[in-house]
């Protein structure tokens, strides 16, 4: 044992107790605030077959991070760099360690396995291990490069806003970075003193002045001690995100979901994001207004650090165009909701009133709802109303003359317990209607619907729906071949339910589309989406104008959208024309 | 729906003494919504509620009262609302109604607030 002890190991070995001690400590106390449900979830599936894809998605996430490669190859190479070559590092080195030294040694040998060992040539392939593990330090160390290139200028990787840290992080940050050049280092010097290098190191230590026993035990020492610092700072900055990532895409591959209240998986979701920042770039609040601090990487750490304050809780419009984006795909929207929890303020029993409102025996046609927000677009529900004429198709217009709202506005506020009792109110009414489907007008409805609610019945949206009847040969429509025609992705239908290619086949059939530049999981919101409160009309407006200005490109002769919002927020703002999906369609109804 | 059972109704004094008035929520109101100042009374809001489909429920009135501090009963007044935002687009000033709803709730339910009183 003391043929391979001395006392610089000690640093590390300090650090490698605390960060397993609070890691799993943290784990534990997660584990134990998972509610019942979730409990369920995980003891069911555990032993299913979901455990394979949750392994490979979590050898291409948490070690080759391929998300960021899709986005940058600069940037995902960097992340894959850094977290694949040190884990490779340290699985070479184990069984380099193990070959080279025989018997029993303690853990550490492993990773200060020069030092320990001067000889070479210990077993047969020892030299190939040599030059294999310089090559992971350069690789791990390029990546460093680039982190330290992309601190200065993060353009180069292509972000143009980079995280603003709290000092802890920066903390972690600079000992995370001193860890592998400190290695070189100590290595060098090593190799030059017992020729025991590969390719990287012999040449380095060749070339360094200075190699006696003093140097080479205070670079060694150096490199234990920002490991030690490293891991010990782990556990409390962004790094945590390093091994919850791991559990957190095990669980989410069980099918564990978040609730409307904070959970323990709440606290792995905060622990698993990395402050990347690839979110600010993609927030329209930054973008087109310039509000900073609110974007999710700082929100989860505002909660993380138990330092949110209301308002920027508050200031997001759920576009959830940052979730789209975010690497290790956080319920961001989710937590939001969680932390905007109203408490006292939700109050039970304010809508007694809706009592009156009695169902219709809707047997054998369809139930319309429009949603409160195509009452203020009338043109859409007289479309639909035109096309169920048109199909012969009988329908009950479920929200004519009393419209109730979904529920999902006050849902997005934190009203948890009234939007339940809306939810009860509505269910009760189509159950009671006794119809087979669902068509909703109003993307924000049609999210509610299919996600909230535990309706019996199939929910479409409208465009959904005309899709179907069109592709069926049910209603015929005339292609306008010189009509160009741009579609806008609202956000709760295209990253809400991932909507995409069913109003885009109807534009298709009746008009020609056009290609935007920002589209499908990257359209841009409308600025009305209700999730924000805190904004005032003049910044919607400008959030609006963004968004129209990337549907007018290429000159449009008509602007087309599926969400009455939307549509309500450009007709406002510009001379050109703006239709719905349904009522273009109802112009072009052929024989 | 009081008015139309009997044709009229009696409503309390709503003069407001300057000089005793405390217009400090009204203050945090406006602090936190401040569009609230820009309402020209039109009652577009009011007219395209849903709530007040169903009740008698009114936000021009609700915010006529809390622009005049008369915050009786204030409280369980604004419970109806659905907070589906129709009042706050068709607004043609630009209130943020819904917004301004929220935040009176916030303010009148503030436990702080009725300790003071």
């Amino acid at each position: 044992m003391s043929k391979y002890f001395s006392p610089f190991v000690i640093p590390f070995c300090i650090g490698v107790v605390l960060l397993f001690a609070f890691c799993i400590w943290k784990y534990i106390r997660w584990y134990k605030g998972f509610d019942r449900l979730q409990r369920a979830i995980i003891r069911k599936n555990i032993f299913s077959w979901k455990f394979l894809p949750a392994i490979w998605e979590i050898v291409m996430e948490s070690l080759l991070h391929r998300r960021i490669f899709k986005r940058n190859l600069l940037l995902g190479y960097m992340h894959a760099s850094i977290a694949f070559g040190w884990f490779l590092l340290i699985v070479v080195g184990f069984f380099e360690a193990e070959f080279g030294i025989q018997g029993s040694k303690p853990f550490w040998v492993a990773i200060f396995y020069r030092f320990f060992q001067h000889e070479h040539n210990t077993f047969p392939s020892a030299a190939v291990f040599t030059q294999v593990m310089d090559g992971l330090l350069l690789f791990v160390l390029s990546g460093i490069t680039i982190a330290f290139v992309k601190m200065i200028y993060s353009r180069i990787v292509g972000m143009k806003k980079a995280t603003k840290h709290v000092i802890f992080d920066h903390f972690a940050r600079v000992s995370l970075w001193c860890i592998f050049p400190f290695r070189l280092l100590s290595e060098s010097v090593t190799a030059a003193m017992y020729h025991n290098g590969g390719f990287l190191t012999q040449t380095i230590g060749d070339i360094l002045p200075f190699a006696n026993e003093y140097v080479e035990y205070t670079y060694w020492l150096l490199y234990s001690l920002s490991l030690g610092v490293f891991f010990t700072a782990m556990p409390f900055s962004r790094y945590m995100h390093i091994f919850t990532e791991v559990f957190l895409i095990y669980f989410r591959r069980l099918g564990v979901k978040e609730n409307e209240q904070k959970s323990g998986y709440t606290m792995y979701e905060l622990s698993a994001c990395s402050r990347c920042g690839i979110c600010i770039d993609a927030c329209p609040l930054n973008k087109q207004l310039d509000i900073k601090g609110v974007q999710s990487v700082y929100f989860l750490r505002d909660i993380r650090y138990k330092m949110l304050k209301d308002e920027i809780a508050d200031n997001c419009l759920m576009c959830s165009r940052c979730a789209s984006d975010c690497p290790v795909q956080l319920d961001l929207m989710a937590i939001r909701r969680q932390m905007r929890d109203k408490k006292e303020l939700d109050t039970k029993n304010n809508y007694r009133y809706l009592d009156t409102v009695r169902a219709f025996n809707a047997m054998d046609r369809v139930v319309y709802f429009a949603g409160c927000m195509s009452h203020l677009t009338p043109g859409i529900p007289d479309a639909m109303e035109k096309i169920f004429e048109t199909v012969g198709q009988k329908y009950w217009y479920m929200d004519k003359e009393a419209s109730i709202c979904c529920g999902r506005p006050l849902m997005q506020q934190g009203f948890h317990t009234q939007a339940s009792e809306l939810r009860r109110k509505n269910t009760q009414l189509i159950v009671q209607s006794h119809a087979r489907l669902l068509i909703t007008s109003c993307p924000i409805c049609y999210q509610s619907f299919t996600k909230e609610y535990k309706l019996p019945i199939k929910v479409m949206h409208h465009t959904e729906y005309i899709d179907m009847l069109i592709k069926s040969g049910k209603l015929k429509v005339n292609k306008d071949a010189s009509l160009k025609v741009t579609y806008h992705d609202p956000c709760e239908l295209g990253r809400g339910c991932g909507i995409y290619d069913e109003p885009r086949d109807v534009l298709n059939s009746v008009a020609v589309l056009m290609k935007t530049p920002e589209e499908r999981e990257h359209s841009l919101c409308c600025g009305f989406n209700l999730g924000n409160t805190v904004i005032e009309l003049e910044q919607q407006e400008k959030i609006r104008n963004a968004a129209l200005e990337n549907l007018q490109t290429g000159n449009p002769d008509l602007i087309c959208t599926a969400c009455p919002m939307c549509k309500k927020a450009f007709t406002r703002a510009t001379e050109a024309k703006v239709m719905d999906v349904a009522e273009l369609v109802v112009k072009k109804i052929g024989e | 729906m009081r008015n139309l059972k009997f044709g009229f109704a009696i409503s309390i004094p709503r003069s407001i003494n300057m000089d005793t008035a405390d217009n400090r929520l009204l203050k945090q109101l406006e602090e936190e919504v401040p569009s609230f100042k820009r309402c020209m009374n039109c009652g577009a809001c009011s007219a395209t509620c849903s709530a007040r489909q169903f009740t008698d429920y009114n936000i021009r009135r609700i915010h006529s009262l809390f622009r005049m501090q008369q915050y009786q009963d204030l409280e369980n007044e604004l419970k109806p609302c659905m907070l589906c935002g129709k009042c706050t687009l068709v607004c043609p000033r630009g209130v943020n109604l819904r917004s301004m709803i929220m935040n009176m709730r916030k303010i009148l339910t503030d436990p702080k607030r009725k300790d003071n009183e």
